[in-house]
């Protein structure tokens, strides 16, 4: 780190910067656009299927000569519902999440001066700019994207006969995701590495932050799980461009028998998966961290269990590994498999409740200060619980039968992931924003966002599980070819226009973020009289973080309102008192 | 209540830009005692919002929901549904309330302290212990469904039927007097053949394929799945039953009918649905609607998706076998 005096240029300052700070910020900024592009594809398939045969001016712009008359094509549906699915997993809730907070948190949280390695995370970045780009290019194929669902299951993924979506749109999908994996890959071995290694004096394992104890465990699962999503997505381009045979068998499509020979779809599911299980924790553990930093400070105590806590994340990344096959249940997979995978499923269940048990337990008795960011952090407990009880149905094999693929499992994991998720972007952003740019977002317009948004998604969500349980079928581009569902019809308008509602709310954020980079009121350096290390460093950020030695740890991030102390909030670096006990 | 909407629609619109418009004037940027007060009150006010949307959501639309089910195995399905719905509404209605009360009850009041209380391993254990033991109880409870539901070895005399595929069209073939089978591979599919039925193979002359899913009520019926294409599920929500079909193997689901379509049209809540669906059907001028079993595809599997589905239609056992007799078998087909 002895080079961080040199001069810098506009290039390596703000373009090609090795800064974690900096790149953190570039992270945030591609996943905030590549949600402005999923939200806003979540709002035309709402239109779409809330009324159906309508024509609508904005379809009509949008999407060119995928729809006739204003009214979107079914291709053109499905495909849009796969880009949305994969944008918001991938591209916002896992770049954009995990990229921003890890890149930003781990080097100010653990006392270091920037990741171990810049280049790599300066790389990582990159690569992942590269993939949000050909993920966009690929929305103006002629064909149409990707088109097989965010799961690309072959044969459907595999075969342009079988959906159009599956000639180049797919194709640019498959490049893009093995970019974004490599890009992943490079972010969280360096989050490793830092977490483990760069941790200044006194600042043992047991006295980090949960944000970092978050990041450093989805990290982990990510270098576990990302490689053989990429393998997957490898053994489906062979089959795809070389004529192999892992995934596909006895195919007969457009009157032609394909020679496809002993492949199984259902390895593909296996391999999928492996992978897409662990990821809903990639996307949830970070938030979870963020949450747990937000509730403590804001409600002034310290949060409530600790290494409960740890061990839990712990748990839950260990028991993510081995619940792929609940997405399987209904695959042709043996029964028997199906029966080990809800016991393992459903002991999720159990450091998820002791997580929120101890959120709500930690507000408890609290001085809460209603910061947006700690609205966002109630919500997101709110839906945390919302949307996973009614994991413990789909987590059930035998109550899966019914519910498998229906509205009831998008309710669900919207809720438990997606809202919950974004619920703890937005909390990160909120509270961090003074770090990143110096100066703090307003409160008022965080307010309106905060019930807006809040009452929105319950809006779109609570009665979507009605939906599922009437038997409607998930990716139905119409439901009226079936009467049996035409007293869906009202529940799905009610829906949209809560969607509707929600995505328009977005719009206050989106300004209040901008507007406050360069016109927002002067952070000072500790607005939130937060314990960690990062709000130690000056204002104005330098390279390598402290302008001169990095302070050493004397206590855990947690001693608010401490008996004996004067204020009710104690920094990690302020030495034990004499005859103080550390908690 | 669409109404309702465009106008909150309206007025959501209205206070982005009006808020966004005066961003320059606003000031504030961290909670003061006032906005502990208003946001901690708006929670309380919150949790009520909450939980009218979810008695609402329950009252309103319990309506659209599938009615009972018309299977044997659907009925115990049915029990543990309820079972497991009412413990997570008792744990939903807890915690959420546990939430919402603490952010209003403990929002911040300057100069008050929080109390100091990082841990207990007391609770701790509680709340580890208890939901282990309930989970503990569900897993057992939900696997004995499974397993009871999954097995179809000790059936006896069931019906095995061949469910068929393809984009986006489902098709059957009932295995015919020797109740089995006859080999089919994609290879073999040739004019009407459309099912890749090996002629060669003596089991296949008397198969019997149909374009319509008759079962008959009381007797077990195994489901053989197969798909010619891409992926498809077949999803028969009235029986509480579902398998993929999956190109190059063969699957397999069973259930025995409880209800014919005509005792299914007289239950009170298909009556109640179909009542509904019929007011919705006659504003728009459609014919009217009457009740059928219905098979369709769940999983995405191209641009009709949507529209994949086959009639099922379960009558007493000998009205079954007087419509099975009078199709016709793979041999009379084929020639």
């Amino acid at each position: 780190m002895s080079d961080h005096h040199h001069k810098e240029t506009f290039i390596t300052k703000y373009v090609f910067s090795t800064d974690h700070k900096m790149i953190s910020k570039q992270y945030l900024v591609t996943g905030i656009f590549m949600g402005v592009i999923g939200v806003f594809m979540s709002m035309l398939f709402r239109l779409q299927i809330a009324w159906p045969e309508k024509s609508f001016s904005i379809i009509e712009a949008f999407l060119g000569h995928h729809q006739d008359g204003g009214v979107m094509s079914p291709d053109i549906y499905l495909a849009i519902v796969t880009i949305h699915g994969t944008i918001m997993v991938f591209f916002v809730l896992t770049a954009g999440l995990s990229g921003t907070f890890s890149n930003l948190l781990i080097p100010l949280q653990i006392g270091a001066r920037d990741m171990a390695s810049g280049f790599l995370n300066m790389v990582s970045y990159w690569l992942f700019f590269l993939s949000s780009i050909i993920m966009v290019i690929s929305l103006f194929v002629e064909a149409g994207p990707a088109s097989a669902g965010w799961t690309i299951y072959p044969p459907l993924s595999a075969l342009p006969q079988a959906i159009p979506g599956s000639g180049m749109g797919m194709t640019l999908w498959l490049i893009s995701m093995a970019i974004f994996i490599a890009s992943s890959l490079m972010g969280a071995l360096n989050y490793i590495v830092t977490v483990l290694n760069l941790r200044t004096v006194g600042m043992k394992m047991t006295r980090l932050p949960l944000t970092i104890w978050a990041f450093f465990v989805t990290a982990i699962i990510g270098v576990v799980s990302f490689p053989v999503l990429l393998s997957a997505a490898l053994l489906l381009i062979f089959d795809r461009s070389f004529g192999t045979s892992f995934y596909l068998s006895d195919i007969f499509i457009q009157g032609e028998v394909l020679h496809y020979q002993g492949g199984s779809p259902v390895l593909f599911e296996h391999l999928f998966w492996f992978l897409g299980h662990p990821e809903v924790y990639i996307v949830i553990l970070p938030a979870m961290g963020i949450v747990s930093e937000v509730i403590a400070c804001n409600s002034r105590k310290p949060i409530f269990g600790y290494r409960a806590m740890i061990g839990s994340i712990i748990a839950i990344a260990f028991l993510s590994t081995i619940v792929w096959g609940h997405h399987m249940f209904v695959s042709g997979m043996n029964p028997f498999l199906g029966s080990v995978f809800t016991f393992t499923t459903l002991l999720i269940a159990i450091p998820s409740a002791v997580k929120a048990f101890n959120w709500i337990t930690t507000m408890w008795k609290g001085n809460i200060q209603m910061n947006t960011a700690m609205l966002f952090s109630i919500g997101f407990v709110s839906t945390f619980i919302s949307g996973g009880l009614t994991g413990i149905v789909l987590g059930d094999s035998a109550l899966d039968i019914n519910v498998h693929d229906t509205y009831f499992v998008v309710a669900h994991f919207h809720l438990v992931m997606g809202v919950s998720a974004i619920y703890g972007m937005f909390a990160g952003v909120y509270h961090w924003f003074p770090k990143m740019y110096g100066r703090m977002m307003n409160k008022t317009l965080g307010y309106w966002h905060f019930w807006i948004t809040v009452v929105a998604a319950y809006g779109v969500f609570f009665p979507m599980h009605f939906v599922g349980l009437a038997g409607l079928p998930r990716r139905y581009y119409s439901n009226t070819a079936f009467p049996l569902f035409d007293d869906v019809a009202d529940v799905n308008i009610v829906i949209t226009m809560f969607a509707i509602m929600g995505g328009a709310a977005q719009i206050i954020f989106l300004a209040n973020f901008f507007i406050s980079i360069y016109k927002g009121k002067k952070a000072t350096q500790n607005p939130w009289k937060a314990n960690t290390l990062e709000w130690t460093t000056p204002i104005e950020h330098v390279h390598g973080n402290w302008p001169g030695k990095i302070p050493e740890v004397h206590r855990w991030a947690y001693d608010y309102s401490k008996p004996g102390q004067e204020e009710d909030y104690v920094t990690q670096i302020t030495p034990l008192k004499e005859g103080e006990e550390e908690s | 209540m669409t109404a309702l909407l465009y106008i909150l629609l309206a007025i959501v619109i209205a206070v982005a830009i009006w808020q966004v418009a005066s961003i320059l004037k606003l000031k504030g940027v961290i909670a003061t005692e006032k906005d502990n007060n208003t946001q901690g009150v708006l929670f309380a006010v919150f949790g009520i919002f909450f939980y009218g949307l979810m008695i609402f959501c329950f009252v309103k639309y319990s309506s659209i929901l599938l009615p009972d089910a018309a299977s044997v195995e659907g009925e115990r399905y049915d029990t543990l549904y309820a079972v497991t719905m009412i413990l997570i509404l008792v744990v939903q209605a807890i915690t959420q309330f546990l939430l919402f009360y603490f952010a209003f009850k403990y929002r911040g009041v300057n100069g008050r302290k929080a109390l100091f209380y990082a841990d207990s391993h007391k609770l701790e254990m509680i709340w580890t212990i208890i939901p282990a033991v309930v989970l503990a109880g569900l897993v057992l409870y939900g696997l004995s469904v499974w397993i009871d539901v999954m097995d179809a070895s000790d059936a006896e005399d069931p019906l095995i039927v061949e469910v068929y595929a393809k984009q986006f069209q489902w098709e059957a073939r009932y295995a015919g007097e020797d109740n089995e089978l006859g080999l089919a591979n994609v290879r073999n599919i040739k004019g009407i053949n459309t099912m890749g039925v090996d002629m060669t193979d003596k089991n296949a002359l008397d198969d019997i394929p149909t374009r319509e899913l008759h079962l008959p009520k009381g007797r077990k019926v195994i489901f053989k799945f197969r798909s010619q294409d891409v992926l498809h599920s077949a999803f028969m929500p009235h029986f509480r039953a579902q398998m993929n079909c999956v190109p190059g193997m063969v699957t397999q689901f069973a259930f025995t009918p409880s209800l014919t379509t005509e005792e299914m049209r007289l239950n009170e809540k298909t009556i109640t649905k179909v009542n509904n669906i019929n007011k919705i059907r006659t504003e728009k001028g459609e014919d009217p609607y009457e009740f059928d079993y219905l098979l369709l595809c769940n999983k995405i599997c191209g641009s009709s998706h949507y529209n994949m589905q086959m009639k099922i239609v379960v009558e007493e056992e000998s009205q079954f076998n007087t419509w099975l007799n009078s199709q016709k078998t793979m041999a009379q087909v084929v020639q």
